[in-house]
């Protein structure tokens, strides 16, 4: 039997390089597995799969004045688009939501800013946040009616209060979470007051920002379409919650889903095209976000 | 002799936390002549990273002052240039080449294209003509703390403050950092104020090196080094030296503890 503690003597070797002898280091994968890889394929299938499905329920419902076809559904709408009812409705809900959002984004600057530079701003942006963020902005409309009048007024006081608290207060966060390194950077090569907070405190809070615009863009959204179906004819020519309302009143309920259905598309284009694109460009290109 | 570069006096520095009042040094001085690499060595607690960010002009002594080039230091201005532990001093928005040539345009150094220009010219000192276009999320931790050293390199201030630079880094990148260092240096001769942990690191990179005691941050020592680490007189070795000289208390402490 040999003996354990004694240590076993072997010869040193150096190994000869094999880089000739191993094959491929890298290889693309097939075309299948990039298709399944690729997240616009899978859910566009998916969505195929949806529209089947609502088109053979409907049809089996048969009641086009419960629910339509999904064939009904997409007729309806391209004639509404060729009419130019529905791009002159969208247009009308979109102008009233670039209004009320970007006196929103200012005013979430402004109350951000004050945030920032004293103790005071602090509290006073954390205490109106916990009252009205929880608050809808739809419940604020009959008071706005009662305040601005039936009109583009009422909608864009409640478009600011979708938008502002979410903005502001992620913005506030943002800032508030910049790593003290960074900070001491930005102090280090002389930046201070608006110049710091441009060149170091925004960017580095970007994420964050971002999340706040994208938040403050649904909710004003949601709310715009919902504002718009209880009133939007005042100015004669409704955006697309009055064509969503007018429509069911006159039981063409493919042109009600063909409204809800532009309302989704744009909800979907704002999202993932241009808020998309600005994170690819920005965040995830910078590693701050993966 | 010369006038100091950096003089240091009598520096008291305290910092809040949560519930208490920390005293981080007391009554520290030294001084650092041009060109010196001067480290402040010591353990935990001892106050050195307070000590340099003082220096940086981000917290104000509550005694004592400091003067640089003959006048007091008030607030972080270009001409003390930090270098810091964390990977995360690099804006990540701005590429290898955006980080140095920021550092240049936003102090007012130099115009856009002369710092465009500067900025390249160290960043490939620090071999990373490469990875100019790159985004740092894209380096290593070694390569993100040479674009730091490159960024503080290319402001050629009066003095480059490095707290632990390369202590969040695998040994093998330190010691390759290290060298790296030792060799910019012996180009331009810059000054450097260096804040370590690491006994060897102090008695490879310093010329003169501080030893602080903990608790609160106090003088220990001010000792020369030639980088070489070889027996002295006495036979010996400055390491050995310093070893002895921050560890005896401590032993001498826990013996009478055991006792």
């Amino acid at each position: 039997m040999p003996d354990s503690t004694v240590q076993v003597q072997r010869p040193e070797f150096v190994a000869e390089s094999q880089s000739k002898l191993f094959g491929v280091v890298e290889k693309p994968l097939t075309v299948g597995e990039r298709l399944y890889g690729n997240s616009a394929v899978r859910k566009g299938a998916l969505l195929l799969l949806l529209a089947l499905g609502w088109e053979l329920y409907a049809r089996k419902v048969d009641n086009p004045l419960v629910f339509p076809t999904f064939t009904a559904t997409v007729e309806a709408f391209v004639g509404a688009i060729t009419s130019g009812v529905i791009p002159q409705r969208t247009w009308a809900s979109i102008k009233v939501l670039l209004q009320g959002y970007s006196v929103g984004l200012v005013l979430a600057a402004l109350l951000t800013a004050f945030a920032t530079a004293s103790r005071l701003g602090t509290d006073l942006l954390e205490t109106l946040t916990a009252m009205f963020n929880p608050l809808p902005s739809i419940a604020l409309l009959p008071l706005a009616v009662l305040w601005f009048g039936l009109g583009n007024n009422s909608l864009i006081f409640v478009l600011i209060h979708a938008v502002l608290w979410s903005v502001a207060l992620n913005t506030h966060a943002g800032f508030r979470s910049v790593s003290q390194t960074l900070r001491m950077v930005g102090r280090n090569y002389g930046l201070s007051g608006p110049r710091y907070v441009t060149q170091i405190l925004i960017p580095a809070a970007f994420p964050n920002i971002l999340t706040g615009l994208k938040i403050g863009w649904a909710f004003a959204w949601r709310t715009l379409i919902a504002a718009e179906l209880v009133f939007g004819v005042s100015q004669g020519s409704g955006g697309l919650g009055w064509y969503v309302f007018e429509n069911k009143n006159l039981l063409e309920i493919a042109n009600v889903f063909a409204g809800l259905f532009t309302v989704i598309l744009i909800g979907l284009v704002v999202e993932n095209l241009i808020f998309r694109t600005i994170e690819q460009r920005t965040i995830r290109r910078w590693g701050m976000q993966h | 002799m010369a006038e100091p570069l950096l003089d240091v006096r009598g520096v008291t520095l305290q910092y809040k936390t949560k519930d208490h009042l920390v005293t981080a040094t007391y009554r520290v001085g030294f001084q650092v002549f041009r060109s010196d690499r001067y480290v402040i060595l010591g353990p935990s607690g001892c106050g050195k990273s307070t000590l340099l960010k003082s220096v940086g002009g981000y917290i104000e002594p509550v005694e004592g002052e400091m003067r640089l080039g003959g006048s007091p230091i008030r607030k972080p201005g270009p001409d003390r240039v930090m270098v810091f532990q964390e990977f995360d001093q690099l804006l990540p928005w701005k590429t290898v080449r955006e980080n140095v040539t920021f550092a240049l345009t936003a102090s007012g150094r130099l115009p856009r294209r002369l710092a465009g220009e500067k900025a390249m010219h160290y960043i490939q000192k620090v071999n990373l003509g490469k990875f100019a276009d790159s985004y740092p999320h894209t380096l290593s931790g070694g390569m993100k703390q040479r674009v730091a050293i490159a960024r503080g390199m290319a402001m050629e201030p009066e003095i480059l403050l490095m707290d632990e630079p390369f202590a969040a880094l695998d040994a093998l990148t330190r010691r390759k950092m290290q060298d790296e260092l030792l060799q910019l240096w012996d180009d331009t001769h810059f000054t450097v104020l260096f804040v370590t942990h690491s006994i060897p690191e102090a008695v490879l990179v310093g010329n003169r090196i501080l030893l602080l005691s903990p608790h609160p941050g106090q003088v220990k020592a001010e000792l020369n080094s030639t980088g070489k680490d070889e027996p002295g007189a006495d036979g010996q070795r400055l390491s050995q030296r310093i070893q002895r000289m921050l560890f005896a208390e401590e032993v001498a402490e826990e013996v009478a503890a055991h006792a």
